[in-house]
């Protein structure tokens, strides 16, 4: 984010960008000081960690067949699937991220509350319906229905597992920091822990448990928030104004915090992220998985109703947990690092730097026993949200490039599955091992990656094959690795790491967030290529989109809740 | 599916109305939300003082009541197409399904 000129912002920024990779950004935490070993926030995750285990374990009873490993066997409810899909974006950085956003600058917390919902709206008026229908498993069963399965599985699959890595290493070098500050356990051990907890539950409780495990973790973060919140407005009579006046009166930026500040002073960054995460939320692989869990097209609108509507809310609970963190953290000392002679600086000196605000919260309003609860609720958000990017990556692998594309359809659904659970062991390894490498490395800019992948390939691939005609497979190849490659190598000559990590001197491209670039770039290429593409293969995909538009449209022939 | 009956449903005049409906419902409210959300963004880039405006003589901004205001907006927005989505799509599908069930 060259353009946003405040430093501690830059952190925050990314920390905004869905999941925990803030807590990698150097400059937000700083170094990292390991904590007294905090037992109770230890034993309300250890009683997490058995209750879902057991629900792994019967998960894995009742995982038989292809379809009950990848889509839970379509037996998902509106209800629980809208609790999945919100707790898949709830993570730990929204939380604890954008609640240290609105500690710091007030009202441009909100900015970001704002780009992550808006996503959820378009989601349902273009894709959510269609892909129930048309789906199986995968998002590249849908954009492979009427085009070639080798080249459209190859694309797909290599967007998913692009996508995957960044964010998950982003999440496993947050967790071993997160875990390090609230816990007090050493970083290996931290991703260990979670690189083996999430090969558990995919492994053997596959999507059924994975969703599970989702559900109970958004229940918890969604009542330790709302807690949280009616804490602070209890304090101020139910009064939001009272509280955001104390806010003014405590903060040192004064009335600034109820205005816009520095966070989008260059509209191109600021309309590019935007595209960036309202249309990466489209083409998030594990969010899109969740569409299948579902038994028709209904129950998909339903979730994404309920979905947008507990997002919004959770954001808007953030929100008022920030100015809570401003007015009752911030005259208290201690919350802070103390200077000589007792000074503290309001913003830089937290315990814990900023991102620790909702954490210092909880010990505030609920004592070192909610404190504990908080700190557990954390984890098990970070661990969740692995855990449907291991299944979204092992899915991949076994049901896009071996079944289709190795074996050719000459596999069966058990050797397939088996694949499957070998894909996550072998992610979680390689996970632990990235985790571990990438320590000291900044990975703030992965996550900001891997939705800019979404935005640039998934999405113009998925949401082309769907809804034009004259979309072919050459088209869709080309248009998504053009997408892929400029969505990466825009990041690689940005700011972030051609300057931070490579120590050039100056950026090659201006910007931090490719997608307002890239994403029309992978469109423009499917619409150019497939126009120019006259194979005989192409003329019999135009013909076939017919079948197709009829079954997104109606549901007519689509696959149904059971493995067929 | 064999060619036959999708050429059957696809010239059906309930499945024309049908998809008409509905494309054009959900490109309307995918404007409107893309108007409402880079609007606000484009407030933030070009009018800061504007939202710094203060509602009556109190501390809450203009820009703050916006900025919850586009999450509610999504959230109805989300409300208004599966309102009309549950009634007049999915009657549309089941007459549709009647039809060809004839």
């Amino acid at each position: 984010m060259s353009r946003f000129n405040n430093p501690l912002l830059l952190g925050s920024a990314m920390a905004a960008l869905a999941v925990s990779a803030a807590f990698a950004a150097g400059p937000d935490l700083g170094p990292i000081a390991q904590q007294a070993t905090n037992w109770p926030a230890i034993g309300m995750f250890g009683f997490f960690v058995i209750f879902t285990l057991g629900i792994t374990y019967k998960a894995a009873m009742g995982t038989k067949s292809a379809s009950d490993f990848y889509a839970a066997g379509g037996g998902i409810s509106a209800g629980t699937n809208s609790l999945a899909i919100a707790g898949d974006y709830m993570s730990a950085a929204s939380f604890l991220g954008i609640s240290g956003l609105v500690y710091t600058s007030g009202f441009d917390g909100l900015i970001y509350s704002t780009g992550f919902l808006v996503g959820w709206p378009i989601v349902l008026f273009l894709i959510a319906e269609r892909l129930r229908n048309l789906g199986k498993f995968t998002f590249a069963d849908v954009a492979s229905f009427r085009l070639d399965q080798t080249s459209v599985r190859i694309i797909s699959a290599t967007g998913t597992l692009v996508v995957v890595a960044f964010y998950l290493i982003a999440q496993m070098v947050g967790a071993g920091k997160l875990i390090q500050l609230l816990f007090g356990l050493p970083y290996l051990y931290a991703v260990i822990i979670v690189g083996v907890l999430m090969i558990v539950y995919v492994a053997f409780g596959g999507m059924k448990a994975t969703t599970w495990v989702q559900v109970i973790k958004a229940c918890l973060l969604l009542g330790g928030a709302t807690f949280m919140a009616g804490a602070v407005l209890f304090k101020y009579g139910f009064n939001p104004e009272a509280l955001f006046s104390a806010a003014v009166a405590t903060h040192p930026k004064g009335d600034a915090i109820m205005a816009p500040g520095g966070l989008v002073n260059n509209p191109i960054e600021a309309i590019s992220l935007g595209m960036g995460l309202m249309f990466g939320t489209a083409g998030l692989p594990h969010i899109l998985m969740r569409f299948f869990t579902v038994s028709d097209a209904q129950a998909a609108r339903k979730s994404v109703f309920y979905a947008t509507g507990l997002i919004g809310y959770f954001y808007i609970l953030t929100f008022i947990i920030g100015f809570g963190g401003i007015a009752l953290l911030m005259s208290d000392p201690v919350y802070f690092k103390l200077g000589p002679a007792g000074a503290f600086d309001k913003i830089k000196d937290m315990v814990g730097g900023t991102n620790m605000v909702a954490v210092n919260l909880a010990n505030a309003v609920g004592g070192p026993y909610f404190l504990g609860f908080i700190s557990a609720v954390a984890f098990a958000t970070i661990l969740a949200v692995v855990a449907g990017l291991t299944l979204a990556g092992a899915s991949a692998v076994s049901h896009d490039l071996y079944a289709s594309v190795i074996a050719r359809g000459r596999t069966n659904e058990a050797s397939e599955v088996r694949l499957s659970k070998i894909s996550a062991v072998v992610i979680g390894i390689v996970a632990i091992y990235l985790g571990y490498v990438f320590e000291n490395q900044n990975v703030a800019f992965m996550v900001g990656l891997a939705f800019s992948v979404a935005a640039s390939c998934n999405f113009p691939v998925l949401t082309m094959s769907i809804l034009w005609r004259g979309t072919t497979t050459w088209g869709a190849l080309i248009g998504g690795f053009v997408g892929l490659f400029a969505a990466v190598g825009m990041v690689v000559l940005s700011k972030a790491v051609w300057v931070t990590t490579f120590g050039n001197p100056v950026a090659i491209f201006p910007y931090d967030n490719p997608a307002l670039f890239s994403m029309p770039l992978a469109f423009l290429t499917i619409y150019v290529v497939s126009k120019l593409d006259n194979t005989a293969r192409a003329k019999r995909e135009r013909a076939l989109f017919d079948a197709q538009f009829v079954r997104s449209e109606t549901g007519i022939g689509a696959s149904g809740a059971h493995a067929h | 599916m064999s060619d036959p009956v999708t050429a059957r449903i696809a010239q059906n005049p309930r499945f024309k109305e049908l998809v008409h409906e509905r494309t054009r419902f959900g490109w309307i409210l995918t404007g409107a939300m893309l108007v409402v959300y880079f609007g606000f963004i484009g407030l933030i880039a070009f009018d800061k003082a504007l939202l710094a405006t203060k509602v009556g003589s109190a501390t809450t901004s203009l820009g703050l009541i916006l900025g919850v205001a586009v999450i509610v907006f999504a959230f109805i927005l989300t409300g208004i197409y599966v309102q009309r989505a549950n009634g007049r799509f999915d009657a549309l599908t089941a007459e549709l399904n009647r039809d060809l069930a004839r």
